[in-house]
């Protein structure tokens, strides 16, 4: 199992972000908030909207208290707008 | 996506409506109902000139899915579908199209109303407004002042209505 995590960024996040896509490194599971604190220590620039971030682990909305697992696809979901 | 229950998917091209309620529509409908969500012309008095959606594909399919099927166990006997469409999308074109059909009417509005509102509320889809200011994603900026964290003393005052999406429903 790989040691870092796929983290996707959609949208506003994204932008911030500046890619899409980017390897974070993870060496152990950790709860999905925690692992938003990682997420946002790596970009600071989130900081303002770690109020209104959702995770998604492997494709499903994650709990905060849901782990976070090393070669686990992490998204960062903003606040929703379809239909 | 199908799985007998309808059709939940996403598409680049120009939606048809006569394909989303075929996928709903069988002998024992009695009744079917059809929402179509279009691309308005302007959102809280900005004028909008082309929105650009943008979904987390796998995701927004299966989550599309899973509302299917709640709301196949919430309300016998309904049949539902819904496809979004992402990309750029100009004043008037279609955004989505979701169809509900049911043995009697009255289960059909109430299926295809909850259908679109759990959309909205929890698939992945996001949308950039583009008009006189600039792009826009809806709702990104708006949530900065929900944020546990940020206290940075901006004064503005605006009410947060997450129940409707600012460019549709005329």
């Amino acid at each position: 199992m790989s040691a870092e995590v796929r983290l996707l960024a959609f949208a506003g996040a994204r932008d911030v972000i500046g890619a899409g896509e980017v390897a974070l490194p993870l060496d152990a599971p950790e709860p999905a908030r925690a692992f938003l604190e990682r997420v946002v220590r790596r970009f600071p620039a989130l900081a303002p909207h770690r109020g209104s971030l959702r995770l998604a682990v492997n494709g499903a909305y994650a709990a905060w208290d849901d782990e976070v697992r090393p070669g686990d696809e992490v998204a960062l979901i903003p606040p929703v707008a379809g239909g | 996506m199908s799985d007998g229950l309808g059709l939940f998917d996403l598409r680049t091209e120009p939606l048809s409506v006569d394909e989303v309620t075929a996928a709903v529509q069988h002998g024992g409908a009695g009744g079917t109902v059809v929402f179509l969500g279009s691309v308005r012309d302007e959102s809280d008095g900005r004028a909008v000139s082309l929105l650009e959606y943008e979904a987390y594909p796998s995701m927004a399919r299966s989550e599309m899915a899973a509302i299917g099927a709640e709301l196949a166990r919430e309300i016998p006997g309904v049949r539902l579908a819904a496809v979004h469409r992402v990309g750029k999308l100009e004043v008037g074109e279609l955004a989505i199209v979701c169809a509900a059909s049911a043995p009697h009417r009255g289960e059909a509005f109430r299926a295809c109303r909850a259908l679109i509102d759990r959309i909205k509320e929890r698939v992945t889809i996001w949308k950039r407004e583009h008009g006189p200011d600039g792009p826009y994603w809806v709702g990104w900026q708006d949530a900065r002042c929900l944020g546990h964290d940020e206290r940075d003393g901006h004064a503005h005052a605006h009410t947060h209505t997450p129940e409707e999406g600012p460019t549709h429903e005329r």
